[in-house]
């Protein structure tokens, strides 16, 4: 290991990482995690590094913690931390820079924090393992800790318990529990991708206060360049595990020279304000229209005084036009998932009405609904869990069509067309979901669903799990089976630029109702509601680049 | 939380219900009758047997002899056994002791090694220990209990001569130490398939807690690998295994059962055997309801114990 020969590149860099090279186990789709990747984090700024997934920017991330799982081992390169070499350091080492000299933040807050540990507990456990302070001021440090990631309630946070708090806050403690000791270096490993995008946005703005306020040098992974847009100094763009390209972000952001950054920044979906042209076939006809639908969730007994109501879905009306798209827009919480969940009698209402081709489903037994159920169908979120990894393509594809009566080889005839017609090849037939990607699958999800030959499609957060370029693939194929099909669509998301790509109209769902409903151009240019006008606002790399004060760059 | 109890509470009592009836009526659907015995005996007449019945009220609808012992359990009195008369509450007293010694002493065996054995087989996986700990497992629960209780007693009673081979102490000898070498081997075999069991829950259980995200950020806090291990993964990973040892209670009853026989152990699992031999149906259903309670109670306690330890459960 060369870590001696390569001199540290000035003071000025808070980190920097030389040549890193990473193996991956053999049998791997590629024989390194990274290759031979050099960049600097200067002191006091924020580096974004950006890529899609399997780009190699989280083992990036936990090499220069040392938290790298042993099956994947270093092979050559160096990493400086203020100073100290990484790479090559005993563990002991490594365990006495980690929390004091580098900390580290991570996707998930549901899951980043101990259960069974009050909140002040696992902030004061960093200062104890680092030998700092006493009980009495290690508790101080805490309840100041937990003011300054302005958590409500400092000494009353300090005795609660994770569950207890929300996504948001659960990631304000994160950040305090990474600042206790006001390391050098913030490493954020997609910090915000598991928010709401309201909650995002508060997120961003703490850690770029914070940043600003201490100096701290902020290492920012995400795959998001609307965060990147919002907090960073500096880019590194990683793609199947090497540096594609790096510089400011003024640069990467507005001239990217590299075809992946450009195609990137391509894919990226943004809120267009423009209404979706109407279709030659489009007629007026209404397919579906709601009337006060309501689902309450009951949980826990009645009888022993500890039952749970929460209204999930409150007197929700709209109507859809034969071959349009409704987006339904909605943090988590808002209900738009038990709506969707409703529509295709997943589950019962409670009261309302659905008309579906003017009669009303909502009453209808499940055996009365049958005969009708090929004809609403859903193309679901997560498409590793959607699909029976026993199955075959082809079996996937025919075994509904089959119960509902269809000769099986005519059925086969039909999924190899609708195979083609998505964009794979017929030979996926007889092969099984793990051998497709994400992309790949979601395209077998909506053939399964179109076999069917549905009147309406709901798609529940059909693209969110997907890459971005990836993501703009199956948008494209969905607006396209639409125009050829003409079915219609409800189309569920979070992700409102993605919305605006896709839908004729928008449904902000707020706690159960729908607060506001219009064209994607009121929606985003003109809302009329406080909601989502908050929504929109925080919308990550929306706002014009010159409103946003950048740092300067050196 | 109360509402919480109220409502397991509740549903023990329903169970406690549905096994008494289950108990009492395939006891009395078993041919012969508790009367059986009797009709071996050659100086008994019909005229006989019926004044017994009449006595004992045997005579009467199935579902009023329910009924009646079902209301005399309840005020606390669970009849009379047909051997010697004495009442069945005492007659269990007599042998209780004698099994929550041995079923406690092979739990805590049990807990202790299994949960050791599951820890250093999760941070240690696919090691020599992890490989050999898993085929003991297999070995341990594809073999009864009763075939290990007879090797133990040809190994080191008959052969090596360092443990008793049965019964609870020495005629004459009742000191503590006495006691503790009679209970040794008994325990241990008990305890053997229960190790098993539980070391292998203990492994899966510390691997689904070690891949979780917040090991990992105890790891970037700077912790030592010891306190991970002890503060952030032992507590996350014991608390589905109390609800296993609530769950585990039948079967180490069960066990017991078998070990007091193999070893002439004054408990309640030679009481049980006795008493079917005799048809001593007061002591049998007794002894049906006891466990029964015994089961119920010990899981009610488990998930007291989950709700306490785990906040989400506790405040919530």
């Amino acid at each position: 290991m060369a870590a001696r020969t390569e001199a540290v590149s000035g003071d000025d860099a808070a980190l920097s990482v030389r040549g890193l090279t990473v193996d991956l186990p053999k049998g791997m789709e590629r024989t390194h995690a990274v290759e031979n990747i050099s960049f600097d984090l200067k002191r006091g700024q924020i580096l974004c590094i950006i890529g899609e997934s399997g780009s190699g920017k989280s083992v990036t991330a936990n090499t220069i913690m040392g938290l790298l799982p042993k099956l994947i081992p270093v092979s050559s390169g160096a990493i400086h931390l203020d100073g100290s070499a990484i790479i090559g350091a005993p563990a002991k080492k490594l365990r006495g820079l980690r929390g004091r000299v580098v900390s580290m933040i991570f996707q998930d807050p549901l899951s980043a924090l101990n259960p069974l540990m009050t909140v002040g507990e696992q902030i004061t456990e960093v200062l104890t393992a680092h030998g700092v302070g006493t009980k009495a001021s290690r508790r101080k440090r805490a309840i100041e800790l937990l003011t300054e990631v302005g958590l409500p309630d400092p000494e009353l946070m300090y005795y609660q318990y994770p569950f207890r708090l929300s996504g948001g806050q659960r990631q304000r403690v994160m950040i305090a529990m990474a600042l206790a000791l006001e390391p050098t270096v913030l490493i954020a490993d997609e910090p915000t991708t598991a928010l709401d995008v309201t909650t995002q946005a508060q997120i961003l703005k703490l850690i770029r206060d914070i940043q600003r306020r201490k100096g701290m040098s902020v290492m920012f992974i995400t795959h998001d360049f609307g965060v990147v847009a919002e907090i960073a100094d500096s880019v590194v763009v990683m793609e199947k595990g090497r540096v594609v390209e790096q510089g400011s972000a003024e640069q990467v952001l507005k001239s990217p020279t590299h075809p992946y950054t450009q195609r990137l920044i391509a894919a990226v979906p943004h809120l267009t304000g423009k209404d979706r042209a109407v279709r030659e076939k489009a007629s007026n006809e209404t397919i579906l229209k709601i009337e006060g639908l309501s689902k309450t969730y009951r949980s826990g007994s009645a009888l022993f005084g500890s039952q749970r109501i929460v209204p999930a879905v409150k007197d929700v009306s709209f109507d859809l036009t034969a071959g349009r798209t409704l987006g339904v827009v909605g943090e988590s919480g808002s209900g738009k998932s038990s709506l969707g969940r409703l529509l295709i009698k997943l589950q019962d209402s409670d009261g309302g009405r659905i008309l579906f081709e003017g009669r009303d489903i909502a009453k209808l037994s499940e055996s009365e609904f049958r005969p009708l159920r090929p004809r609403i169908q859903m193309i679901f979120q997560d498409p590793f869990a959607s699909l029976n990894p026993r199955s075959t393509i082809g079996q996937i594809l025919t075994v509904g069509p089959v119960a509902h009566g269809m000769p099986y080889a005519q059925a086969r005839e039909e999924a190899r067309a609708l195979l083609a017609h998505v964009g794979l090849d017929a030979g996926a037939f007889g092969r099984y979901p793990h051998e497709f990607s994400g992309g790949q699958r979601q395209r077998i999800g909506i053939a399964r669903a179109l076999m069917f030959k549905p009147k309406l499609l709901i798609a529940d957060e059909a693209v969110s799990a997907l890459d971005v370029s990836i993501q703009a693939q199956i948008l494209k194929l969905l607006d396209q089976i639409q125009r050829e099909t003409g079915v219609s669509m409800i189309f569920i998301t979070h992700d409102l630029r993605v919305a605006s790509q896709i839908c004729d109209e928008i449904a902000v769902m707020q706690k159960g109702q729908i607060v506001e409903r219009g064209p994607p151009s009121q929606i985003f240019l003109d809302p009329r509601s406080a909601y989502t006008r908050e929504l929109v606002a925080a919308i990550p790399g929306e706002r014009p680049r010159d409103t946003r004060p950048i740092a300067v760059n050196s | 939380m109360r509402g919480f109890l109220l409502n397991r509470l509740s549903q023990s009592l329903v169970l406690l219900l549905i096994v008494s009836v289950i108990g009492f009526v395939v006891l009395n659907l078993i041919p012969g009758g508790p009367l059986a015995q009797f009709g071996l005996d050659p100086s008994m007449t019909q005229d006989d047997l019926n004044r017994l019945k009449e006595q004992l009220g045997l005579n009467r609808p199935l579902w009023m002899q329910y009924l009646d012992w079902a209301w005399r359990l309840v005020q606390g009195d669970w009849g009379h056994s047909f051997r010697d008369g004495a009442p069945v509450l005492d007659v269990i007293g007599r042998h209780l002791v004698a099994t929550l010694l041995l079923m406690g002493s092979s739990t805590v065996i049990a807990i202790a090694i299994g949960t050791w054995i599951g820890i250093r087989g999760a941070t240690h996986r696919y090691s020599v220990f992890d490989y050999l700990a898993t085929v003991g497992a297999m070995v341990a629960l594809s073999i009864p209990t009763f075939w290990f209780g007879l090797v133990g007693i040809y190994v080191f009673s008959l052969r090596l001569g360092w443990l008793p081979a049965g019964n609870m102490y020495t005629i004459g000898d009742g000191s503590a130490l006495n006691y503790l070498h009679h209970l040794i081997m008994p325990s241990i075999v008990l305890a053997l398939v229960h190790v098993a069991i539980w070391s292998r829950y203990m492994r899966t259980a510390t691997l689904d807690v070690i891949s979780q995200e917040f090991v990992k950020t105890a790891r970037a806090k700077g912790l030592s690998e010891r306190r991970i291990l002890m503060k952030h993964v032992v507590g996350n990973a014991l608390l589905p295994m109390i609800t296993l040892a609530g769950m585990q209670l039948p079967s180490v009853l069960t066990g017991a059962l078998v070990t007091e026989t193999v070893f002439t152990w004054p408990g309640m699992g030679r009481l049980f055997l006795d008493s079917l031999g005799y048809s001593d149906y007061p002591v049998v259903m007794g002894l049906l309801m006891f466990s029964a309670i015994l089961v119920v109670l010990c899981n009610l306690i488990a998930d007291i114990v989950v709700a306490i330890i785990d906040p989400r459960i506790r405040l919530s």
